[in-house]
């Protein structure tokens, strides 16, 4: 969804989140976050008339907060606190820039590689369980992207999962590539080990359940590399993210 | 005319009675960008222990219908790291700064108390007496009279700063906690805390967070609120500080005319980082509107 924003958004990073107030009732209660899709000015045709700046959202319907979103009109106001958290740190001008994305984990991507193309060469590896999960390939080749598709169930580009086909592609590619992922879980933390293995930069934006967005109630916590109980490393997703360098953050073996 | 909003509590002079909930506002650097300070009575630290703690492991936050769980377990910086990087901002802040602590032992909140009452820029203290007593087998300080006695006599004898006790709603007798608090040398107290609740997820048929259970705050748990003040203030002579579901002025002059001297705002303020600030705004509006020359003529003022 795209929508009218106040002046200091088109200077939002890639990678960087809002919190949208669905509703001002109490029901529901909390902001739900959301990765910011594109930013930018509209400058209209009609000579004369105010360029305004944008703000768009990618959001999949899952419950009551985005299926309010998706009931609204036109001329609706939205309340949107943000933009909000670190986004990606983009790199050296040149290097091959590798982007892993699936289901709406694409939202920020689309940023990011708007950016990234400016300066590198740019392939994006994109996976879902069926064609469902993919979205919108088209708006990432039309900014001169390589896209690469895979489907658990090959409905739609390469049979199987997206890691493979990227380690096909780290291992054709010559000098060090730089990765950022967005996607489910299980997927960030295959392209973690992945890039660990090759020792190659990788950055993930993460998810958590978040009530306020700004570092203060602890509830979207991710562990850091040497959390233990003993020695807690708790990072808020929403104030030191979401995006991690993968390296930083406690993985599953 | 410009009503007086101005309310003193334990011995802390507030600009106005709107105060944020520990908890809900971080170490209040957070918030410094959303909320110009210098318009709340007053701000409450994160809970602190003596040793960082790393909480819960997630999911440790579900909304429910009118409100929210959580089940953070206390995560904090401990206050060596609080002294160390936290305090240094309050200096800056021309607001009162009330720290909140809880101890697994009756000589740790002592050791915490004696801590805090050397920070000058800690206006005052907040006991939070609603966490598990390890020494004494999970019993829990704050739904048993004669801990709750023992562990204000105990911050008491440590702190000659403002201090406040902070009750827990899951008990069965609230006047008797507070009585109990306020024998022990109490300066005020402060009601409630979150009300244990638990979400479910039918389809996996698992509680949806890690911890099981969590605790319930937001606009459901005003009304139970509201009751525990009113009958607080009713049994017990010393001023207290009304929380739980406050989103607006209304709801903040509610807990007033029950009782409150002061309110705390909490889960309002992830809705909207603004939110203590537009209250305060709010109730100077409203008892302009209503002809009501000082906001101290409102607290209990119930006709019931
Ligand atoms: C930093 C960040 C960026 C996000 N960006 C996007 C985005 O660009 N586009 C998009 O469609 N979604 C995004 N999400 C997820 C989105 O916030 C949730 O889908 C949304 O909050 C669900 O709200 P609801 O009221 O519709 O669902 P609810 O009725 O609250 O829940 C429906 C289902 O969604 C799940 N859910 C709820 N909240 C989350 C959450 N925070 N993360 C994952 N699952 C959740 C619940 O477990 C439940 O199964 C993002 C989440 C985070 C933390
Ligand atoms: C995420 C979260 C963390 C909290 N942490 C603390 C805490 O550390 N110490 C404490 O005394 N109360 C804590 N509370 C309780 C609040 O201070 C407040 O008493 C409660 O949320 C009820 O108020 P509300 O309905 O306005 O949120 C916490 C509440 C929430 C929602
Ligand atoms: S959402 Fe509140 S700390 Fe991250």
């Amino acid at each position: 969804m795209r929508m009218t924003a106040p002046s200091e958004f088109p200077a939002a990073q890639p990678g960087q989140f809002v919190m949208v107030r669905v509703n001002d009732a109490i029901d529901p209660l909390l902001r739900r976050p959301f990765g910011i899709f594109d930013v930018g000015v509209h400058t209209p045709a009609q000579t004369g008339a105010a360029s305004q700046p944008y703000l768009e959202m990618l959001y999949r319907v899952v419950g009551k907060g985005t299926g309010m979103l998706s009931a609204l009109h036109d001329t609706d106001l939205l309340d949107v606190l943000g933009p909000l958290g670190k986004g990606f740190q983009l790199g050296a001008p040149g290097e091959e820039k590798i982007i892993v994305g699936g289901g709406v984990g694409l939202a920020p991507l689309y940023l990011l590689a708007k950016e990234l193309v400016k300066q590198s060469p740019v392939r994006l590896f994109v996976g879902g369980r069926t064609r469902d999960d993919v979205l919108c390939i088209t708006e990432f080749e039309r900014l001169g992207v390589e896209c690469y598709v895979a489907t658990e169930d090959g409905s739609l580009g390469e049979c199987g999962l997206v890691t493979e086909a990227l380690i096909r592609r780290l291992a054709a590619c010559d000098g060090t590539p730089r990765i950022f992922a967005c996607g489910p879980h299980g997927m960030l933390n295959a392209v973690a080990g992945i890039a660990a293995q090759r020792n190659i930069p990788c950055q993930v934006s993460l998810e958590g359940y978040m009530a306020c967005g700004m570092g203060a109630c602890l509830g979207c916590v991710t562990p850091g590399h040497h959390h233990s109980n003993e020695t807690p490393d708790y990072r808020c997703v929403c104030a030191d993210g979401p995006v991690f360098d993968a390296a930083e953050l406690k993985w599953e073996a | 005319m410009k009503p007086d909003l101005s309310v003193s509590i334990a011995g802390l002079e507030l600009r106005n009675p709107v105060m944020t909930a520990s908890g809900t506002f971080g170490y209040g650097e957070e918030f410094a960008e959303y909320v110009d300070l210098a318009t709340i009575g007053a701000f409450v630290t994160k809970g602190l222990s003596l040793r960082p703690r790393a909480g819960n492991p997630t999911p440790r936050i579900v909304e429910t219908p009118g409100g929210m769980l959580n089940a953070i377990g206390l995560q904090n910086v401990g206050i060596d790291a609080f002294i160390e990087k936290k305090v240094p901002f309050l200096r800056s802040v021309a607001t009162p700064a009330i720290a909140n602590f809880f101890g697994n032992t009756i000589d740790e909140y002592a050791e915490l108390a004696r801590r805090l009452d050397a920070i000058p820029e800690i206006a005052g203290l907040e006991v939070n007496i609603s966490c598990p007593n390890v020494k004494q087998g999970g019993i829990v300080f704050g739904t048993d009279p004669q801990c709750a006695f023992q562990v204000v006599t105990a911050c008491r004898e440590a702190t000659i700063k403002p201090l406040i006790v902070k009750l827990s709603p899951n008990v069965t007798d609230i006047v008797s906690m507070a009585k109990a608090c306020a024998d022990a040398g109490a300066d005020a107290l402060s009601l409630i805390n979150t009300l244990t609740g638990m979400a479910i997820d039918l389809e996996r048929r698992r509680p949806v967070l890690a911890n099981i259970t969590g605790g319930l705050s937001g606009p459901a748990v005003k009304p139970v609120a509201l009751r525990m003040v009113w009958q607080v203030a009713r049994a017990v002579n010393l001023p207290i500080i009304g929380i739980g579901g406050i989103m607006n002025a209304r709801d903040a002059l509610e807990f007033i005319l029950a009782g409150a001297t002061a309110v705390q705002v909490g889960t309002a303020s992830f809705i909207n980082p603004g939110a203590a600030q537009e209250i305060a705004e709010g109730m100077e509006k409203w008892l302009a509107e209503n002809g009501v020359e000082d906001v101290k003529s409102l607290i209990g003022a119930l006709e019931a």
